[in-house]
């Protein structure tokens, strides 16, 4: 039992090892917020394209319904290993150095193909009697779309968003395998150093820290705007 | 005006879905000023005929003519038709996430291009008439099913249409609301607003209307006044229709 506490629990192996795990920690941030941003635009457009109407947008659909089949059911170890692999042909600037940029492309591919299918959710959720109320208006189908539909789906998809987040977040862990040093790199080289593996628990403790704010925020947003909503009225 | 003196003209109108044909060879006209109210079963094609003249719903065969203009030619601007043609359904289907003030200025801003200050002034005005402009920044659901409905109507006025079809807009109504709602398309009709409304309402499309149409499976079975069609009706599908109506109380 001594031994289980100092291995992963050793007051001076924390104090140690944090400052290395947290300068580990803050690439993990960074993949993660650009990686998120990019997520949130292009998996909408996708799910735009999934839902065009009429027979002149098969293709598009089409096209559209293969990404999300192929990056949702590749790992996402292979993905980043596939990324690398292209990396280093030396297309469009890539290379196996630009380490950020491919360690953000593939949790992007991933995670746009998930967050693409909340999107779609939401937008089926709209009851199509909305969406001829605006047509019926004049409105365009990208204005229903636009000021009718998309509002009222992506209120109700905020939780499952914020959860494919907290799912994103955890992910950059695994960025390290194409060698982008952050937090598990950090942990790993600790470890080696020291043979202790505190430098895990300190890593594991970032990742807890982060995404409980993020559950409570998701929670509290709601809330906050049914109050709004309830209060417009009294 | 279209050259044979009717603002609405249908022709031959058919539709199918899928196999069913839900409405066959209808011919229709309506002069400007004029209500038209459409009777018949759940299911004859009230409705179906509604949704077509504002191209909700594309017809099969046949042509609809409106304002002078073929609606169902290949060379029409959907958008600008329909803010022409206001329509109304049973289940308001108000924007739920938006005030009553954005809900009526929604189309009037992003369809025509009308200054916030513009469409809201006017939106205002419009609620004061129908005694809701103190409902102007309320969510549609705190406001009753007449208060909804009602909003909805002016809704489909506020982008200036010249033409409204009303679908069966009381049916989804407590009997209490009912009255103020009809009472706002009354008004609607006395300011010389051309309509075609499907109705329950027996009565009120005896007041009302110019013209009644009784619909059975997809045809106009009989068309007259309302005293011809109410008080003699000369086919035997709308007698035994408005026999079953006055059963159930509504006339």
């Amino acid at each position: 039992m001594g031994q289980f506490l100092h291995t992963f629990f050793s007051p001076l192996d924390f104090l140690r090892a944090t400052p290395q795990i947290w300068n580990g920690f803050q690439v993990n941030l960074e993949v993660m917020v650009v990686a998120e941003a990019l997520v949130l635009v292009l998996a909408l457009l996708l799910a735009i394209v999934r839902g065009l109407p009429g027979r002149a947008a098969g293709p598009l659909r089409a096209l559209a319904i293969l990404y999300t089949d192929i990056f949702r059911g590749t790992p996402l170890v292979l993905v980043l290993y596939i990324v690398l692999g292209f990396a280093t042909l030396n297309y469009v600037g890539l290379s196996a150095e630009t380490l950020f940029t491919n360690a953000v492309i593939a949790l992007t591919l991933v995670y746009t193909a998930y967050v693409t299918e909340v999107y779609r959710a939401g937008i089926e959720s709209v009851h199509p009697s909305q969406r001829m109320a605006a047509r019926s208006l004049g409105l365009s189908y990208l204005q229903s779309l636009r000021y009718v539909v998309l509002p009222q789906a992506i209120r109700r998809v905020v939780p499952p968003l914020l959860n494919d987040f907290i799912g994103l977040q955890k992910d950059t862990a695994l960025i390290s395998i194409i060698g982008v040093t952050e937090a598990v790199t950090q942990a790993n080289i600790y470890s080696s150093n020291y043979f202790n593996y505190a430098g895990h628990t300190v890593a594991a403790v970032f990742f807890i820290f982060l995404t409980i704010p993020l559950a409570r925020f998701t929670d509290h947003i709601i809330r906050q705007r049914e109050r709004r909503e309830r209060a417009q009225a009294f | 005006m279209s050259t044979d003196g009717h603002f609405v003209s249908l022709q031959g109108v058919t539709k199918r879905f899928g196999d069913l044909e839900v409405l066959h060879d209808i011919n229709l006209d309506v002069a400007e000023h004029k209500v038209v109210c459409l009777i018949g079963a759940s299911g004859s094609g009230k409705s179906t005929l509604l949704r077509c003249i504002n191209l909700l719903e594309q017809i099969d065969g046949g042509s609809i003519v409106v304002d002078g203009q073929t609606i169902t030619g290949t060379k029409i601007d959907v958008n600008e038709l329909r803010q022409k043609i206001g329509i109304v359904f049973q289940a308001y289907n108000l924007f739920p996430h938006m005030t009553v003030l954005q809900n009526v200025t929604l189309a009037p801003r992003k369809a025509l291009g009308i200054s916030r200050a513009k469409a809201e002034a006017h939106a205002r005005a419009l609620l004061r008439q129908i005694g809701l402009e103190d409902k102007a920044d309320e969510f549609p659901d705190r406001l009753s099913g007449g208060q909804q409905q009602r909003v909805a109507i002016v809704r489909a006025l506020a982008t200036g249409p010249k033409l409204m079809l009303l679908d069966e807009i009381t049916s989804a109504l407590d009997p209490q609301l009912i009255g103020e709602v009809l009472e706002l398309v009354r008004e609607l009709a006395e300011s010389g607003m051309t309509m075609i409304l499907a109705t329950h309402e027996m009565s009120f499309a005896r007041e009302v209307a110019s013209k009644v149409c009784f619909l059975d499976a997809g045809v106009i079975r009989e068309e007259g006044t309302p005293d011809e069609i109410f008080s003699a009706p000369r086919e035997e599908r709308t007698r035994q229709f408005l026999a079953r109506v006055l059963e159930g109380g509504r006339l």
